[in-house]
């Protein structure tokens, strides 16, 4: 019922208005901390690396975003390790170089 | 009056970005507390750019300006417009010929404390930008209210003013959401109240309807607040009663709802 006076009234609940307040928490993060969105893929990338040195890590799962919790801004970092946690011994690759193969993060800043 | 003397009120009006209304709102709360028996000057700071008059209807009877206090040609009492209508109600109108170098934080810091003495209420109409303008009227400042309209340019300006506003010890500032289409709103189509304030995390004080009135009482020099059947102005005399210190409900925002829009609300709810 609602639903149905929903398109009656033609309210749109994904309407633009829900975009632009997506738009503006994605952008106002990063203009608060000037940390801009390609420089914040550059330093995951970074932590990624030093972690990976010591860790294997479930690089698929990984999520490290901005986010804002009234008006602190945090960096807030789920990383997995990865399921195996036994290395296979013959594997020379060490987690690091495959993280940066995995990697299409540009190198320049 | 005279316990309180000394105790007067520095509130700056400002917003990042222009033509948010800014002027309009320091026309009207100017008005509206004078109306509720406060001695208030509204003070133009926009050197180079001066509006307030005009809203105001008062750009006739401009002698000296706050660039000649500052300089010494004009005592600040001589500087002092009286509004037609309202005997406790005053301008300072800004320099026209000048730009904001021509005034220090200092100077806002001294005028203001020489105005306390005679006046409950001290708006500043900041001009827009972060630069000595914004400055200028932010130094001075008891408390800051932000305007903003729902639109993401105006908000992410506003935003970037908060920042500053804290980085001054001057916050936290308070939130006037101007020209809000509550049907658009209702349609999904124009950022909400609640979205704004969930994005700029702070505190609103008002919630301005968009009402064609505003712009007649521009054209007229009167400002919106005089004019009783007006929704915005209506919700500028809420927004002065709560700067006096009383808890005022935010008036429900109907849209022209047509007849469809209150079958579905039978329906609804809502």
């Amino acid at each position: 019922m609602a639903n149905f006076f929903d398109r009656m009234l033609g309210r749109n609940r994904e309407g633009s208005a829900s975009t632009a307040k997506q738009r503006l928490q994605f952008v106002l993060v990063h203009d608060r901390i000037n940390l801009p969105p390609e420089k914040l893929k550059e330093m995951k990338a970074e932590i990624l690396a030093v972690i990976s040195k010591y860790v294997a890590v479930a690089q698929e799962e990984v999520d490290i975003a901005l986010q804002q919790r009234d008006h602190n801004n945090l960096l807030v970092a789920e990383i997995p390790f990865s399921k195996s946690l036994v290395q296979d011994p013959d594997e020379d690759e060490t987690p690091i170089d495959k993280f940066k193969a995995d990697s299409d993060q540009p190198q320049t800043s | 009056m005279a316990a309180n003397q000394m105790r007067g009120k520095v509130v700056t009006i400002t917003s990042g970005k222009g033509g948010v209304g800014k002027t309009t709102t320091t026309a009207n709360l100017g008005v509206a507390l004078a109306r509720l028996d406060q001695k208030v000057v509204v003070v133009d700071t926009d050197i180079g750019l001066r509006n307030l008059d005009v809203i105001m209807g008062l750009e006739n009877r401009i002698v000296y300006d706050l660039v000649d206090v500052v300089e010494g040609r004009s005592k600040l009492k001589q500087a002092l417009i009286k509004h037609k209508q309202l005997p406790e109600l005053y301008l300072i109108p800004a320099a026209q010929t000048r730009d904001k170098t021509a005034v220090s934080p200092q100077d806002m810091i001294q005028i203001t404390n020489e105005l306390r003495k005679e006046f409950d209420f001290i708006i500043l109409d900041s001009p827009a930008g972060i630069e000595r303008g914004f400055r200028n009227a932010l130094a001075p400042a008891d408390e800051v209210l932000i305007v903003t309209n729902p639109e993401v340019s105006a908000v992410r300006d506003a935003d970037r003013i908060i920042g500053l506003i804290e980085a001054q010890n001057k916050g936290p500032a308070k939130l006037i959401l101007n020209r809000v289409k509550m049907d658009m709103v209702k349609r999904g189509e124009m950022l909400s109240p609640t979205d704004v304030t969930d994005i700029l995390a702070i505190k609103l004080i008002g919630i301005i309807p968009e009402d064609e009135l505003v712009v007649s009482a521009s054209n007229n020099g009167i400002p919106v607040t005089l004019n009783e059947t007006s929704k915005a102005g209506m919700a500028y005399r809420n927004i002065a009663r709560r700067l006096m210190g009383e808890s005022v409900p935010f008036m429900p925002l109907e849209s022209n709802t047509g007849f469809f829009q209150r079958l579905a609300k039978l329906f609804t709810g809502d």
